[in-house]
């Protein structure tokens, strides 16, 4: 019923649209940032077709990253209200099915559709890739790219399952479409502005402050950002997407003094997002067990 | 036909302090047709919840084709159809495809869930329809439309709440004939709640009335007229040609064996005996040289049953204030509603 529903296809647009947007960026300025000698990353084409851009547009991997929870916002945002003020929900329940069963549809259905427009869009940049420059891909890329595919699919799921859970709580469908969007805005632009200011506001003049300590606190901000699901995404994206990058924190010269700046293998940067991995995993779990908690005994009148 | 379908002892279910159902015990036998009848509030729909194992009881038993509710719902829900007071449609599919999926969620195949479909769509006259979106559908279409879709999965039992709310009077008519009609074919037990005294006069063995979450009486129309003729006496209400200078005669009338209460309004003479002496009465006045134009031996219909039923609640406890509409209705409908002959 999703992929039919208009709302499905304006967010397909959407999604389509930024990928036409940011591939048309990225391969005129691709020639650039390849023969750049500088940067350890140069070798990887591909990823370099998701990442470089000119700063007119973000490049794609931002993009999703705010698409991904609109997607699955809409996706699951009516849910179950919808169900319900339509009639069909006490319909449906009155069938002989789990409940268990209801929930887990409505969750995995629409994971099911968005899994493969991801990997559709991903295998058409790489075959796009492949046509245009007719280099040969790597083993490393491939698997990069899907493990963005994956983590975006994982941060999707995330959104749908808050919104799921919104849709049980909530009785109107309007009010937690806006309640849903409203924590996606606060995460995405206002939590960072209040951590900031916050820990800004007790924190002693940057100036007197030892490195260690300057560290310390930059840690400290780093961290309570980490509670925002975007910002998981985003470190655990750019970690993915571009291998040079070893510590998502502030690195220090004599941590740094030996280092090549080099391009690491697939599963230390794999190491590297692991927290963020499992924060994201553990948040949509928590979102669906309470779902799936209020929902179970729940009475459904007509 | 005396084998228990429904069997709920003692359900009980509590919303906080209010208690939406007290203690109700109910036994449905095979192949009836129940009608629980009461008003808005009263409790039925949670009793229709609590025999579908939707809602837990807080104490009781509810058993439903021998599963308790409560404990096994899904093998309740595979005998039981139900269909809620506000049925709703996926509006984007049309009735067919509305009712292939329940099919299919019920474990049928495609082909074979399509093909019932079909035919329950001609049951309930709807062919011409089918491959119209609901969300076209007008209120007595939806309903109708419920009625294939409780009937797909084959039930033993099918519980409809508030079938007829909202339907014109004809399509009340039709729809109140097809459950009859399906039940008798189908040896189907029904269980229909309403507030709508006259839809159920039309189609049930049984009525159960149910006030304020009690189930306050239960048998059949004829049972429970004529219980309260025990309790209430017959009363038989004669027309005189004038109402002038009978002061004497309703006095002497009252002295009569059997008569509790005489009283004149006009030239109406309303007799309340304890037996059924009509022939008597009008035996005395026409003696008495009265000219009588009309007698008339009143019957208990559900109006009355029910209006009663529910005046000694009101004396008894504060009732929700929404079910008052509804009970000053009986007050301005016509009294001699002849209760009719169940077979």
């Amino acid at each position: 019923m999703h992929i039919r529903s208009w709302r499905f296809i304006i967010l397909i647009g959407l999604v389509g649209l930024t990928f036409l947007a940011s591939m048309y960026v990225s391969l005129s300025n691709l020639k650039g940032s390849l023969s750049n000698l500088q940067d350890p990353d140069r070798a990887f084409v591909y990823l370099k077709l998701l990442t470089v851009t000119d700063n007119s547009l973000p490049p794609f991997h931002i993009f999703l990253g705010f698409l991904a929870p609109l997607l699955g916002i809409s996706l699951g945002f009516d849910a179950i209200n919808a169900e319900q003020n339509g009639g069909t929900l006490s319909r449906l329940i009155a069938q002989p099915i789990y409940r268990d069963n209801l929930l887990l549809a409505k969750f995995l259905s629409p994971m099911l559709i968005v899994s493969i427009l991801f990997s559709a869009l991903a295998l058409l940049m790489l075959g796009t890739g492949l046509i245009l420059t007719g280099i040969r891909i790597d083993l490393q890329e491939v698997l990069r790219i899907f493990s963005f595919v994956a983590l975006s699919i994982l941060y999707v799921s995330f959104w749908l399952s808050l919104s799921i859970l919104l849709s049980i709580r909530f009785k109107q469908a309007a009010t937690s479409a806006l309640m849903a969007i409203g924590i996606w805005l606060f995460f995405t632009i206002f939590y960072p502005i209040v951590v900031n200011l916050t820990i800004r506001s007790f924190l002693p003049d940057p100036n007197t402050l030892s490195p260690q300590q300057w560290v310390t606190y930059n840690d400290l901000i780093l961290n309570w950002l980490r509670i925002s699901p975007s910002q998981l995404y985003t470190d655990a994206t750019t970690t993915l997407l571009m291998p040079s990058v070893r510590s998502l924190g502030p690195v220090t010269m004599e941590q740094m003094a030996r280092a090549i700046p080099a391009p690491l293998p697939l599963k230390e940067s794999i190491m590297i997002v692991w927290p963020q991995l499992s924060g994201m995993i553990a948040a949509t779990m928590v979102c669906f067990a309470l779902a799936y908690a209020s929902f179970m005994r729940r009475e459904v009148r007509g | 036909m005396h084998d228990p379908i429904i069997a709920l002892t003692n359900l009980t279910k509590r919303y906080g302090k209010l208690v939406a159902v007290d203690k109700l015990n109910l036994t449905i036998h095979k192949g009836e047709i129940f009608g629980l009848l009461g008003p808005n509030g009263a409790g039925k729909t949670t009793s229709i919840l609590m025999m579908l194992g939707l809602t837990e009881p807080c104490e009781g038993t509810a058993y439903v084709c021998g599963y308790n509710a409560t404990r096994q719902p899904i093998d309740v829900k595979k005998k039981v159809g139900y269909l809620p007071d506000s049925v709703g449609f996926y509006d984007n599919l049309s009735g067919l495809d509305n009712l292939v999926f329940i099919g299919k969620i019920n474990g049928l195949a495609e082909k074979e869930a399509r093909e019932t479909a079909v035919r329950l769509l001609e049951t309930v006259g709807l062919t011409q329809d089918m491959h119209k979106k609901t969300g076209a559908y007008s209120r007595g279409m939806k309903q109708r439309l419920g009625l294939a879709d409780v009937l797909i999965k084959n039930p033993e039992v099918i519980i409809l709440d508030e079938p007829t709310l909202g339907i014109d009077p004809s399509g009340v008519q039709a729809f109140l004939t097809l459950i009859k009609q399906l039940s008798h074919q189908q040896g189907l037990t029904v269980l229909l709640s309403s507030h709508h005294l006259h839809h159920v006069q039309q189609v049930c063995d049984r009525v159960g009335i149910f006030v304020d979450g009690k189930l306050l009486v239960e048998g059949n129309i004829a049972s429970l007229s004529k219980n309260l003729f025990d309790k209430e006496g017959y009363v038989t209400a004669i027309t005189l040609q004038s109402g002038s200078g009978l002061e004497s005669i309703v006095e002497e009338l009252g002295q009569e064996p059997h008569v509790k209460q005489v009283s004149l309004q006009d030239n109406k003479l309303e007799v309340l005996c304890e037996e059924d002496i009509t022939a008597n009465i009008v035996h005395f006045l026409v003696h008495k040289q009265c000219d009588i134009i009309g007698v008339h031996r009143k019957d208990y219909g559900l109006d009355e049953i029910y209006q009663k039923y529910f005046e000694n609640k009101t004396h008894n406890s504060s009732v929700h204030e929404k079910s008052f509409p509804l009970f000053q209705r009986p007050f301005f409908k016509k009294r001699d509603k002849q209760a009719p002959e169940r077979p």
